[in-house]
Protein backbone atom coordinates (compact mmCIF):
# COMPACT_ATOMS: atom_id res chain seq x y z
CA UNK A 1 0.00 0.00 0.00
CA UNK A 2 1.88 3.11 0.94
CA UNK A 3 5.05 3.87 2.39
CA UNK A 4 6.60 2.26 5.24
CA UNK A 5 5.67 3.87 8.77
CA UNK A 6 7.24 4.34 12.01
CA UNK A 7 9.33 1.42 13.58
CA UNK A 8 8.42 0.58 16.73
CA UNK A 9 11.50 0.27 19.16
CA UNK A 10 12.27 -1.87 21.50
CA UNK A 11 9.43 -1.69 24.64
CA UNK A 12 7.59 0.17 22.14
CA UNK A 13 6.45 -3.04 20.58
CA UNK A 14 4.03 -3.48 23.54
CA UNK A 15 2.09 -0.53 23.11
CA UNK A 16 1.82 -1.52 19.64
CA UNK A 17 -0.05 -4.25 20.42
CA UNK A 18 -2.12 -2.96 23.12
CA UNK A 19 -3.28 -0.60 21.32
CA UNK A 20 -4.55 -3.24 18.81
CA UNK A 21 -5.57 -5.50 20.88
CA UNK A 22 -9.26 -4.58 21.55
CA UNK A 23 -9.97 -4.46 18.37
CA UNK A 24 -8.10 -7.61 17.51
CA UNK A 25 -10.08 -9.45 20.15
CA UNK A 26 -13.20 -7.99 18.57
CA UNK A 27 -11.64 -9.26 14.80
CA UNK A 28 -10.97 -13.09 16.29
CA UNK A 29 -13.77 -13.74 19.28
CA UNK A 30 -15.89 -11.47 17.54
CA UNK A 31 -16.58 -11.43 13.74
CA UNK A 32 -14.36 -14.41 12.70
CA UNK A 33 -14.56 -16.78 15.34
CA UNK A 34 -18.73 -15.94 15.19
CA UNK A 35 -18.56 -17.17 11.80
CA UNK A 36 -16.70 -19.85 12.58
CA UNK A 37 -19.33 -20.99 15.35
CA UNK A 38 -22.31 -20.14 13.56
CA UNK A 39 -20.93 -22.46 10.46
CA UNK A 40 -20.90 -24.82 13.41
CA UNK A 41 -23.96 -24.52 15.12
CA UNK A 42 -25.30 -25.04 11.45
CA UNK A 43 -24.16 -28.27 11.32
CA UNK A 44 -25.98 -29.28 14.41
CA UNK A 45 -29.87 -29.15 16.04
CA UNK A 46 -29.74 -26.98 19.01
CA UNK A 47 -32.67 -25.71 21.26
CA UNK A 48 -29.83 -23.96 24.09
CA UNK A 49 -31.78 -26.70 26.88
CA UNK A 50 -30.38 -30.02 25.47
CA UNK A 51 -26.55 -30.56 24.04
CA UNK A 52 -26.28 -30.15 20.44
CA UNK A 53 -26.91 -32.99 17.79
CA UNK A 54 -24.66 -33.48 14.99
CA UNK A 55 -26.90 -33.24 12.31
CA UNK A 56 -24.40 -32.73 9.21
CA UNK A 57 -25.81 -30.82 6.78
CA UNK A 58 -29.30 -31.56 7.20
CA UNK A 59 -30.73 -28.04 8.05
CA UNK A 60 -29.07 -26.81 4.76
CA UNK A 61 -30.88 -29.80 3.35
CA UNK A 62 -34.05 -28.49 4.70
CA UNK A 63 -34.03 -24.84 3.54
CA UNK A 64 -34.81 -25.97 0.28
CA UNK A 65 -37.97 -27.58 0.96
CA UNK A 66 -39.16 -25.52 4.12
CA UNK A 67 -41.80 -23.30 2.76
CA UNK A 68 -41.89 -20.73 4.97
CA UNK A 69 -37.83 -19.93 4.75
CA UNK A 70 -38.46 -20.35 0.55
CA UNK A 71 -41.41 -17.20 1.21
CA UNK A 72 -38.84 -15.48 3.15
CA UNK A 73 -36.33 -15.92 0.11
CA UNK A 74 -38.47 -14.86 -2.23
CA UNK A 75 -40.15 -11.51 -0.42
CA UNK A 76 -35.90 -11.17 0.10
CA UNK A 77 -35.52 -10.95 -3.21
CA UNK A 78 -38.19 -9.27 -4.10
CA UNK A 79 -37.54 -6.11 -2.18
CA UNK A 80 -33.87 -5.93 -2.53
CA UNK A 81 -35.11 -5.83 -6.29
CA UNK A 82 -37.94 -3.27 -5.67
CA UNK A 83 -35.34 -1.11 -3.26
CA UNK A 84 -32.02 -1.10 -4.67
CA UNK A 85 -32.63 0.60 -7.97
CA UNK A 86 -35.52 2.47 -6.97
CA UNK A 87 -33.10 4.38 -3.82
CA UNK A 88 -29.92 4.17 -6.46
CA UNK A 89 -32.06 5.77 -9.04
CA UNK A 90 -33.90 8.57 -6.99
CA UNK A 91 -30.77 9.78 -5.13
CA UNK A 92 -28.51 10.22 -7.91
CA UNK A 93 -31.70 12.05 -9.51
CA UNK A 94 -32.02 14.39 -6.19
CA UNK A 95 -28.11 14.89 -6.09
CA UNK A 96 -28.30 15.83 -9.77
CA UNK A 97 -30.57 18.23 -9.13
CA UNK A 98 -29.24 19.56 -5.90
CA UNK A 99 -25.79 19.54 -7.94
CA UNK A 100 -27.01 22.65 -10.00
CA UNK A 101 -25.97 25.85 -8.05
CA UNK A 102 -29.27 26.96 -6.23
CA UNK A 103 -29.82 28.81 -3.81
CA UNK A 104 -31.49 26.88 -0.51
CA UNK A 105 -29.40 23.88 -0.98
CA UNK A 106 -28.74 23.65 2.61
CA UNK A 107 -32.31 23.88 3.41
CA UNK A 108 -32.99 21.02 0.66
CA UNK A 109 -30.09 18.73 2.00
CA UNK A 110 -31.26 18.89 5.40
CA UNK A 111 -34.82 18.20 4.66
CA UNK A 112 -33.62 14.98 2.57
CA UNK A 113 -31.46 13.63 5.35
CA UNK A 114 -34.01 14.35 8.23
CA UNK A 115 -35.41 10.63 7.18
CA UNK A 116 -32.07 8.91 7.71
CA UNK A 117 -31.21 10.70 11.22
CA UNK A 118 -34.47 9.31 12.53
CA UNK A 119 -35.02 6.07 13.80
CA UNK A 120 -36.99 3.65 11.92
CA UNK A 121 -38.81 2.80 15.00
CA UNK A 122 -40.28 6.10 15.36
CA UNK A 123 -40.67 6.99 11.33
CA UNK A 124 -42.71 3.45 11.20
CA UNK A 125 -45.04 4.71 13.86
CA UNK A 126 -46.17 8.09 11.49
CA UNK A 127 -46.07 5.53 8.60
CA UNK A 128 -48.44 3.29 10.05
CA UNK A 129 -50.85 5.92 10.66
CA UNK A 130 -50.19 7.45 7.01
CA UNK A 131 -51.20 3.80 5.82
CA UNK A 132 -53.93 3.16 7.65
CA UNK A 133 -56.81 2.21 5.47
CA UNK A 134 -60.04 4.04 6.64
CA UNK A 135 -57.98 6.85 8.56
CA UNK A 136 -54.52 7.00 7.20
CA UNK A 137 -53.43 10.40 5.57
CA UNK A 138 -52.91 8.62 1.85
CA UNK A 139 -56.02 7.33 1.72
CA UNK A 140 -57.29 10.49 2.82
CA UNK A 141 -55.71 12.12 0.07
CA UNK A 142 -56.83 9.35 -2.54
CA UNK A 143 -60.18 10.03 -1.96
CA UNK A 144 -60.62 13.51 -2.08
CA UNK A 145 -58.84 13.66 -5.20
CA UNK A 146 -61.53 11.45 -6.54
CA UNK A 147 -59.71 7.50 -6.11
CA UNK A 148 -60.63 4.73 -3.90
CA UNK A 149 -58.55 3.86 -0.93
CA UNK A 150 -55.92 1.63 -1.26
CA UNK A 151 -55.33 -1.24 1.69
CA UNK A 152 -51.55 -0.91 1.83
CA UNK A 153 -51.17 -4.03 4.19
CA UNK A 154 -53.53 -6.22 2.52
CA UNK A 155 -51.57 -9.33 1.29
CA UNK A 156 -50.83 -7.79 -2.58
CA UNK A 157 -49.49 -4.37 -1.35
CA UNK A 158 -47.88 -5.06 2.04
CA UNK A 159 -43.94 -5.54 0.31
CA UNK A 160 -44.89 -2.48 -1.84
CA UNK A 161 -45.85 -0.59 1.28
CA UNK A 162 -42.70 -1.49 3.23
CA UNK A 163 -40.47 -0.59 0.24
CA UNK A 164 -41.87 2.74 0.07
CA UNK A 165 -40.81 3.15 3.50
CA UNK A 166 -37.66 1.78 3.56
CA UNK A 167 -36.83 3.96 0.19
CA UNK A 168 -38.00 6.92 1.89
CA UNK A 169 -35.36 6.43 5.00
CA UNK A 170 -32.64 6.05 2.56
CA UNK A 171 -32.72 8.44 0.10
CA UNK A 172 -30.98 11.17 2.00
CA UNK A 173 -28.12 8.81 2.51
CA UNK A 174 -27.53 8.21 -0.88
CA UNK A 175 -28.06 11.42 -1.98
CA UNK A 176 -25.20 13.04 -0.06
CA UNK A 177 -22.96 9.83 -1.32
CA UNK A 178 -24.14 11.11 -5.24
CA UNK A 179 -23.43 14.77 -4.45
CA UNK A 180 -20.02 14.46 -3.13
CA UNK A 181 -19.13 12.06 -6.30
CA UNK A 182 -20.86 14.57 -8.36
CA UNK A 183 -19.21 17.62 -6.69
CA UNK A 184 -15.77 15.68 -7.49
CA UNK A 185 -16.09 16.03 -11.00
CA UNK A 186 -13.63 18.81 -12.15
CA UNK A 187 -15.62 21.78 -13.72
CA UNK A 188 -12.99 21.98 -16.50
CA UNK A 189 -14.48 18.96 -18.17
CA UNK A 190 -17.54 20.74 -18.39
CA UNK A 191 -16.15 23.80 -19.76
CA UNK A 192 -14.46 22.29 -22.41
CA UNK A 193 -17.12 20.02 -23.53
CA UNK A 194 -19.10 23.12 -23.90
CA UNK A 195 -16.33 24.79 -25.96
CA UNK A 196 -16.19 21.78 -28.09
CA UNK A 197 -20.38 22.55 -28.57
CA UNK A 198 -21.49 19.48 -26.26
CA UNK A 199 -24.85 19.80 -25.53
CA UNK A 200 -26.53 19.37 -22.06
CA UNK A 201 -27.74 15.69 -22.81
CA UNK A 202 -24.55 15.10 -24.30
CA UNK A 203 -22.66 16.40 -21.30
CA UNK A 204 -24.48 14.29 -18.66
CA UNK A 205 -24.07 10.86 -20.34
CA UNK A 206 -20.20 11.32 -21.61
CA UNK A 207 -19.21 13.24 -18.84
CA UNK A 208 -21.35 12.99 -16.20
CA UNK A 209 -22.45 9.94 -16.08
CA UNK A 210 -19.39 7.92 -16.50
CA UNK A 211 -17.54 9.74 -14.16
CA UNK A 212 -19.86 9.21 -11.16
CA UNK A 213 -19.50 5.20 -11.67
CA UNK A 214 -17.53 5.36 -8.37
CA UNK A 215 -20.66 6.47 -6.55
CA UNK A 216 -22.59 4.47 -7.89
CA UNK A 217 -20.79 1.41 -7.13
CA UNK A 218 -20.22 2.07 -3.95
CA UNK A 219 -24.11 3.44 -2.98
CA UNK A 220 -25.83 0.22 -5.07
CA UNK A 221 -23.61 -2.16 -3.03
CA UNK A 222 -24.36 -0.93 0.30
CA UNK A 223 -27.93 -0.29 -0.47
CA UNK A 224 -27.62 -4.18 -1.62
CA UNK A 225 -26.22 -5.29 1.88
CA UNK A 226 -28.47 -3.12 3.55
CA UNK A 227 -31.53 -4.40 1.66
CA UNK A 228 -30.46 -7.84 2.57
CA UNK A 229 -30.31 -6.39 6.46
CA UNK A 230 -33.84 -4.84 6.52
CA UNK A 231 -35.37 -5.51 9.29
CA UNK A 232 -36.84 -2.45 11.65
CA UNK A 233 -39.34 -1.38 9.51
CA UNK A 234 -40.59 -4.31 8.69
CA UNK A 235 -40.93 -4.92 12.14
CA UNK A 236 -42.80 -2.14 13.31
CA UNK A 237 -44.89 -2.52 10.31
CA UNK A 238 -46.07 -5.75 9.65
CA UNK A 239 -45.41 -8.09 12.45
CA UNK A 240 -47.77 -10.59 13.44
CA UNK A 241 -47.64 -13.06 16.49
CA UNK A 242 -45.57 -15.81 17.23
CA UNK A 243 -42.58 -13.63 15.78
CA UNK A 244 -43.90 -14.08 12.54
CA UNK A 245 -44.52 -11.04 9.69
CA UNK A 246 -46.86 -10.60 7.20
CA UNK A 247 -44.37 -9.98 4.75
CA UNK A 248 -41.24 -12.14 6.28
CA UNK A 249 -37.69 -11.87 4.66
CA UNK A 250 -35.08 -13.55 5.79
CA UNK A 251 -33.74 -11.59 8.81
CA UNK A 252 -37.18 -12.08 9.89
CA UNK A 253 -36.40 -15.55 9.30
CA UNK A 254 -33.64 -16.02 11.19
CA UNK A 255 -34.71 -13.82 14.53
CA UNK A 256 -37.66 -15.88 14.71
CA UNK A 257 -35.99 -19.39 14.39
CA UNK A 258 -33.34 -18.49 17.21
CA UNK A 259 -35.06 -16.58 19.61
CA UNK A 260 -38.99 -17.18 19.63
CA UNK A 261 -38.49 -21.06 18.54
CA UNK A 262 -34.82 -21.59 19.79
CA UNK A 263 -33.97 -23.80 16.73
CA UNK A 264 -30.19 -22.37 16.84
CA UNK A 265 -29.14 -24.85 13.95
CA UNK A 266 -31.96 -24.05 11.63
CA UNK A 267 -31.07 -20.33 12.32
CA UNK A 268 -27.20 -20.31 12.01
CA UNK A 269 -28.14 -22.20 8.50
CA UNK A 270 -30.42 -19.34 7.61
CA UNK A 271 -27.94 -16.94 8.60
CA UNK A 272 -24.98 -18.90 6.57
CA UNK A 273 -27.06 -19.23 3.52
CA UNK A 274 -27.90 -14.96 3.68
CA UNK A 275 -24.00 -14.45 4.21
CA UNK A 276 -22.93 -16.70 0.92
CA UNK A 277 -25.84 -14.87 -0.94
CA UNK A 278 -24.93 -11.33 -0.20
CA UNK A 279 -20.89 -12.71 -1.03
CA UNK A 280 -21.56 -13.96 -4.40
CA UNK A 281 -23.90 -10.22 -4.79
CA UNK A 282 -20.63 -8.43 -3.57
CA UNK A 283 -18.18 -10.88 -6.34
CA UNK A 284 -20.65 -10.05 -9.05
CA UNK A 285 -20.47 -6.18 -8.34
CA UNK A 286 -16.61 -6.05 -8.31
CA UNK A 287 -16.54 -7.52 -11.52
CA UNK A 288 -19.40 -5.12 -12.38
CA UNK A 289 -17.01 -2.86 -11.38
CA UNK A 290 -13.68 -3.64 -13.02
CA UNK A 291 -15.95 -3.89 -16.61
CA UNK A 292 -18.03 -0.43 -15.97
CA UNK A 293 -16.88 1.72 -13.18
CA UNK A 294 -14.30 4.39 -14.50
CA UNK A 295 -11.85 6.08 -12.26
CA UNK A 296 -9.94 8.69 -12.79
CA UNK B 1 -26.17 28.39 -31.41
CA UNK B 2 -28.69 30.39 -29.38
CA UNK B 3 -29.02 33.98 -28.13
CA UNK B 4 -28.31 35.25 -24.75
CA UNK B 5 -32.14 35.83 -23.66
CA UNK B 6 -33.18 32.22 -24.87
CA UNK B 7 -30.49 30.89 -22.86
CA UNK B 8 -31.17 32.79 -19.78
CA UNK B 9 -34.36 31.57 -19.69
CA UNK B 10 -33.54 27.97 -20.87
CA UNK B 11 -31.62 28.43 -17.76
CA UNK B 12 -34.51 30.15 -15.35
CA UNK B 13 -36.60 27.20 -16.55
CA UNK B 14 -34.61 24.76 -15.86
CA UNK B 15 -33.83 26.01 -12.26
CA UNK B 16 -37.62 26.41 -11.39
CA UNK B 17 -38.27 22.56 -12.79
CA UNK B 18 -35.88 21.99 -10.51
CA UNK B 19 -36.76 23.69 -7.70
CA UNK B 20 -40.13 22.14 -8.44
CA UNK B 21 -39.29 18.66 -8.44
CA UNK B 22 -37.05 19.27 -4.96
CA UNK B 23 -40.15 20.97 -3.20
CA UNK B 24 -42.32 18.16 -4.06
CA UNK B 25 -39.86 15.48 -2.79
CA UNK B 26 -38.81 17.57 0.07
CA UNK B 27 -43.00 18.00 1.01
CA UNK B 28 -43.27 13.76 0.86
CA UNK B 29 -39.72 13.84 2.88
CA UNK B 30 -41.31 15.99 5.75
CA UNK B 31 -44.82 15.34 5.81
CA UNK B 32 -44.19 12.33 7.98
CA UNK B 33 -42.24 14.44 10.53
CA UNK B 34 -44.96 17.61 10.77
CA UNK B 35 -47.57 14.25 11.08
CA UNK B 36 -45.78 13.69 14.01
CA UNK B 37 -45.68 17.05 15.99
CA UNK B 38 -49.18 17.67 14.82
CA UNK B 39 -50.51 14.43 16.18
CA UNK B 40 -48.82 14.29 19.56
CA UNK B 41 -50.45 17.30 20.72
CA UNK B 42 -53.95 16.52 19.66
CA UNK B 43 -56.35 15.05 22.11
CA UNK B 44 -56.93 11.28 21.41
CA UNK B 45 -60.34 12.08 20.60
CA UNK B 46 -58.86 13.48 17.32
CA UNK B 47 -55.91 11.23 16.78
CA UNK B 48 -57.08 10.96 13.30
CA UNK B 49 -58.01 14.08 11.97
CA UNK B 50 -56.14 15.80 9.18
CA UNK B 51 -55.35 19.08 10.16
CA UNK B 52 -52.19 20.04 10.25
CA UNK B 53 -52.62 22.26 13.97
CA UNK B 54 -54.31 20.59 16.24
CA UNK B 55 -57.44 22.01 17.51
CA UNK B 56 -57.68 22.07 20.59
CA UNK B 57 -53.75 21.25 21.40
CA UNK B 58 -53.11 19.52 24.66
CA UNK B 59 -50.01 18.61 26.40
CA UNK B 60 -51.28 15.46 27.87
CA UNK B 61 -49.98 13.07 25.42
CA UNK B 62 -46.71 14.19 26.85
CA UNK B 63 -47.41 13.79 30.09
CA UNK B 64 -48.93 10.29 29.92
CA UNK B 65 -45.68 9.08 28.91
CA UNK B 66 -44.10 10.33 31.70
CA UNK B 67 -46.69 9.29 34.06
CA UNK B 68 -48.37 5.91 32.59
CA UNK B 69 -45.01 4.45 30.72
CA UNK B 70 -41.66 3.60 31.82
CA UNK B 71 -40.21 6.71 29.57
CA UNK B 72 -37.75 8.32 31.39
CA UNK B 73 -36.16 4.85 32.01
CA UNK B 74 -36.28 4.30 27.98
CA UNK B 75 -34.97 7.69 27.57
CA UNK B 76 -32.27 7.61 29.97
CA UNK B 77 -31.53 3.85 28.98
CA UNK B 78 -30.89 5.37 25.21
CA UNK B 79 -28.55 8.22 26.15
CA UNK B 80 -26.89 5.69 28.82
CA UNK B 81 -25.89 3.05 26.30
CA UNK B 82 -25.86 5.39 23.16
CA UNK B 83 -23.25 7.16 25.31
CA UNK B 84 -21.23 3.60 26.48
CA UNK B 85 -21.32 2.68 23.06
CA UNK B 86 -19.98 5.83 21.35
CA UNK B 87 -16.78 5.95 23.88
CA UNK B 88 -15.87 2.38 23.50
CA UNK B 89 -15.83 2.76 19.67
CA UNK B 90 -13.98 6.31 19.93
CA UNK B 91 -11.32 4.66 22.14
CA UNK B 92 -10.92 1.28 20.40
CA UNK B 93 -11.14 2.77 17.07
CA UNK B 94 -8.70 5.17 17.30
CA UNK B 95 -5.96 3.25 19.01
CA UNK B 96 -5.81 0.04 16.29
CA UNK B 97 -6.15 3.01 13.02
CA UNK B 98 -3.25 4.71 14.48
CA UNK B 99 -1.45 1.26 14.47
CA UNK B 100 -2.83 0.36 11.13
CA UNK B 101 -2.22 3.98 9.67
CA UNK B 102 1.11 4.74 11.19
CA UNK B 103 3.01 1.61 12.60
CA UNK B 104 4.99 -0.95 10.58
CA UNK B 105 5.32 -4.43 11.49
CA UNK B 106 4.63 -7.54 9.88
CA UNK B 107 1.10 -8.40 9.94
CA UNK B 108 -0.22 -4.89 9.17
CA UNK B 109 -1.22 -5.54 5.71
CA UNK B 110 -3.05 -9.12 6.61
CA UNK B 111 -4.89 -7.70 9.78
CA UNK B 112 -6.12 -4.96 8.63
CA UNK B 113 -7.31 -6.96 5.09
CA UNK B 114 -8.84 -9.23 7.62
CA UNK B 115 -10.41 -6.26 9.62
CA UNK B 116 -12.08 -5.40 6.26
CA UNK B 117 -13.59 -8.31 5.58
CA UNK B 118 -16.01 -8.40 8.64
CA UNK B 119 -17.30 -5.55 7.18
CA UNK B 120 -19.10 -7.73 5.16
CA UNK B 121 -20.76 -9.96 7.43
CA UNK B 122 -23.90 -9.31 8.07
CA UNK B 123 -25.05 -8.90 11.83
CA UNK B 124 -27.13 -12.01 11.94
CA UNK B 125 -24.36 -14.08 11.64
CA UNK B 126 -22.38 -12.59 14.57
CA UNK B 127 -25.56 -12.43 16.80
CA UNK B 128 -26.45 -16.25 17.19
CA UNK B 129 -23.07 -16.89 18.60
CA UNK B 130 -22.94 -14.06 20.87
CA UNK B 131 -26.32 -14.31 22.40
CA UNK B 132 -25.18 -17.98 23.17
CA UNK B 133 -21.52 -16.52 24.90
CA UNK B 134 -23.88 -14.17 26.35
CA UNK B 135 -26.39 -16.50 27.98
CA UNK B 136 -23.51 -18.46 29.18
CA UNK B 137 -22.63 -15.82 31.26
CA UNK B 138 -25.85 -15.03 32.54
CA UNK B 139 -25.84 -11.82 30.92
CA UNK B 140 -29.11 -12.01 28.85
CA UNK B 141 -31.42 -9.43 29.68
CA UNK B 142 -29.09 -7.02 31.15
CA UNK B 143 -26.89 -4.06 29.05
CA UNK B 144 -24.19 -5.30 29.29
CA UNK B 145 -24.16 -7.09 25.88
CA UNK B 146 -25.11 -4.02 24.29
CA UNK B 147 -22.52 -1.46 25.02
CA UNK B 148 -20.16 -4.44 25.80
CA UNK B 149 -19.13 -5.02 21.97
CA UNK B 150 -18.35 -1.93 21.36
CA UNK B 151 -14.98 -1.89 23.34
CA UNK B 152 -13.46 -4.54 21.13
CA UNK B 153 -13.11 -2.36 18.26
CA UNK B 154 -14.96 -1.99 15.40
CA UNK B 155 -14.26 -2.25 11.57
CA UNK B 156 -15.81 0.56 10.33
CA UNK B 157 -14.83 2.90 12.77
CA UNK B 158 -10.88 1.85 12.46
CA UNK B 159 -11.73 2.17 8.61
CA UNK B 160 -12.68 5.67 8.83
CA UNK B 161 -10.13 6.92 11.35
CA UNK B 162 -7.68 5.07 9.72
CA UNK B 163 -8.22 7.16 6.67
CA UNK B 164 -8.22 10.38 8.24
CA UNK B 165 -4.39 9.44 9.81
CA UNK B 166 -3.54 8.59 6.58
CA UNK B 167 -3.84 12.16 5.57
CA UNK B 168 -1.80 13.56 8.22
CA UNK B 169 1.42 14.60 7.13
CA UNK B 170 4.33 11.83 7.91
CA UNK B 171 6.84 14.58 8.65
CA UNK B 172 4.85 15.35 11.59
CA UNK B 173 5.43 12.29 13.21
CA UNK B 174 8.86 11.95 12.03
CA UNK B 175 10.31 14.97 13.65
CA UNK B 176 8.37 14.18 16.32
CA UNK B 177 10.46 10.74 15.52
CA UNK B 178 13.43 12.69 16.11
CA UNK B 179 13.14 14.96 18.89
CA UNK B 180 12.60 11.27 20.65
CA UNK B 181 8.91 11.05 20.88
CA UNK B 182 7.54 7.76 22.08
CA UNK B 183 4.95 5.70 20.24
CA UNK B 184 2.62 6.60 22.37
CA UNK B 185 3.11 10.30 22.83
CA UNK B 186 3.31 10.58 18.53
CA UNK B 187 -0.16 8.95 18.98
CA UNK B 188 -1.77 10.85 21.78
CA UNK B 189 -0.19 14.85 21.41
CA UNK B 190 -0.01 14.59 17.25
CA UNK B 191 -2.43 12.15 15.78
CA UNK B 192 -5.50 12.84 17.88
CA UNK B 193 -4.98 16.08 18.35
CA UNK B 194 -5.32 16.61 14.73
CA UNK B 195 -8.26 14.21 14.11
CA UNK B 196 -10.93 15.91 15.91
CA UNK B 197 -13.21 16.32 12.77
CA UNK B 198 -12.67 12.51 12.34
CA UNK B 199 -13.64 11.82 16.00
CA UNK B 200 -16.64 14.48 15.68
CA UNK B 201 -17.86 12.30 12.93
CA UNK B 202 -17.17 9.01 14.18
CA UNK B 203 -19.20 10.09 17.46
CA UNK B 204 -21.77 11.16 15.80
CA UNK B 205 -22.28 8.25 13.20
CA UNK B 206 -21.81 6.09 16.57
CA UNK B 207 -24.03 7.30 18.64
CA UNK B 208 -26.91 7.80 15.85
CA UNK B 209 -26.20 3.99 15.12
CA UNK B 210 -26.58 2.77 18.44
CA UNK B 211 -29.63 5.33 19.61
CA UNK B 212 -31.33 4.08 16.71
CA UNK B 213 -30.55 0.41 17.40
CA UNK B 214 -33.86 -1.66 17.28
CA UNK B 215 -32.07 -5.11 16.94
CA UNK B 216 -29.95 -5.88 19.93
CA UNK B 217 -31.93 -4.44 22.27
CA UNK B 218 -34.99 -6.54 21.13
CA UNK B 219 -32.79 -9.75 21.50
CA UNK B 220 -31.29 -8.91 24.82
CA UNK B 221 -33.84 -7.05 26.65
CA UNK B 222 -37.25 -7.66 25.10
CA UNK B 223 -39.84 -7.40 28.20
CA UNK B 224 -37.76 -5.34 30.73
CA UNK B 225 -39.20 -1.87 29.92
CA UNK B 226 -36.80 -0.24 33.17
CA UNK B 227 -33.44 -1.44 31.44
CA UNK B 228 -34.39 -1.36 27.73
CA UNK B 229 -34.03 0.92 25.26
CA UNK B 230 -36.64 3.66 23.64
CA UNK B 231 -36.46 1.74 20.20
CA UNK B 232 -38.23 -1.50 22.11
CA UNK B 233 -40.02 0.50 24.34
CA UNK B 234 -42.15 2.57 21.80
CA UNK B 235 -42.46 -1.20 19.54
CA UNK B 236 -43.45 -3.08 22.59
CA UNK B 237 -46.47 -0.17 23.30
CA UNK B 238 -47.14 0.00 20.07
CA UNK B 239 -49.96 -2.47 19.56
CA UNK B 240 -51.53 -1.52 23.25
CA UNK B 241 -51.13 2.40 22.74
CA UNK B 242 -53.24 1.80 19.07
CA UNK B 243 -55.46 -0.40 19.71
CA UNK B 244 -56.10 1.68 23.09
CA UNK B 245 -56.71 4.68 20.86
CA UNK B 246 -53.89 6.55 22.34
CA UNK B 247 -51.99 7.20 19.05
CA UNK B 248 -51.27 10.24 20.36
CA UNK B 249 -49.49 9.13 23.23
CA UNK B 250 -47.21 6.68 20.77
CA UNK B 251 -46.12 9.54 18.58
CA UNK B 252 -45.52 11.89 21.54
CA UNK B 253 -43.32 9.15 22.31
CA UNK B 254 -41.46 9.04 19.18
CA UNK B 255 -40.99 12.33 18.77
CA UNK B 256 -39.18 13.03 21.87
CA UNK B 257 -37.08 9.65 20.73
CA UNK B 258 -36.04 11.21 17.96
CA UNK B 259 -35.29 15.01 19.37
CA UNK B 260 -31.89 14.11 20.61
CA UNK B 261 -30.42 13.32 17.50
CA UNK B 262 -32.48 15.84 15.14
CA UNK B 263 -31.14 18.07 17.29
CA UNK B 264 -27.38 17.13 17.32
CA UNK B 265 -28.05 16.69 13.35
CA UNK B 266 -28.97 20.29 13.35
CA UNK B 267 -26.39 21.76 15.17
CA UNK B 268 -23.48 19.49 13.50
CA UNK B 269 -24.79 18.66 10.35
CA UNK B 270 -21.52 19.23 8.11
CA UNK B 271 -20.09 16.27 10.56
CA UNK B 272 -22.73 14.05 9.85
CA UNK B 273 -22.38 14.30 6.50
CA UNK B 274 -18.71 14.16 5.93
CA UNK B 275 -18.70 10.71 8.10
CA UNK B 276 -20.87 9.50 5.46
CA UNK B 277 -18.65 11.54 2.41
CA UNK B 278 -15.47 10.53 4.00
CA UNK B 279 -16.58 6.74 4.11
CA UNK B 280 -17.64 6.68 0.20
CA UNK B 281 -16.11 8.50 -2.46
CA UNK B 282 -12.21 8.77 -2.97
CA UNK B 283 -11.13 5.62 -2.78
Amino acid sequence: MEASGLRPLGRERFWLWALLTPTLIGLVFGALGSVLATLLISLTKWDLLTPPQWTGLDNYMKLFTNEKHLESLLNTIKFSAMYVPSVVIISLFVATLMNRKIHGIGLYRTIYFLPVVTSAVAAALVWQMIYGRDTGLLNYIIESLGGKPVCWFCERNALASVVIVNVWGAIGEGMIIFLAGLQAIPREYYEAATVDGASDWQRFFRITIPLVTPSIFFQTLITTINAFQAYDYIYMLTRRGQGDSSVPVVVFSIYRNAFHFFRMGEASAQAIELAVIVVLLMAFYFWLERRYVVYE
Amino acid sequence: MSTYTSVRTRNLLLNLITYLLLSMGAVIMLTPFLWMVATSFKMPADQYTKTLIPNPATLNNFKELWSQLPFPDLLFNSFKLSTLITIGQLLTCTMSAFVFAVVNFRLRNILFALLMVTLMIPPQVTLIPNFIVFGWLHLVGTQVPLWLPAFWGGAFGTFLMRQYFLTIPRDLADAARVDGASLIQIFWHIYLQLAKPALAALAIFTFHGAWNDLLHPLVYLPTDMHKTTLTVGLAFFQQQLVQGGKFTVLLAGALISILPLTLVFFIAQRQFIEGIALTGVKR
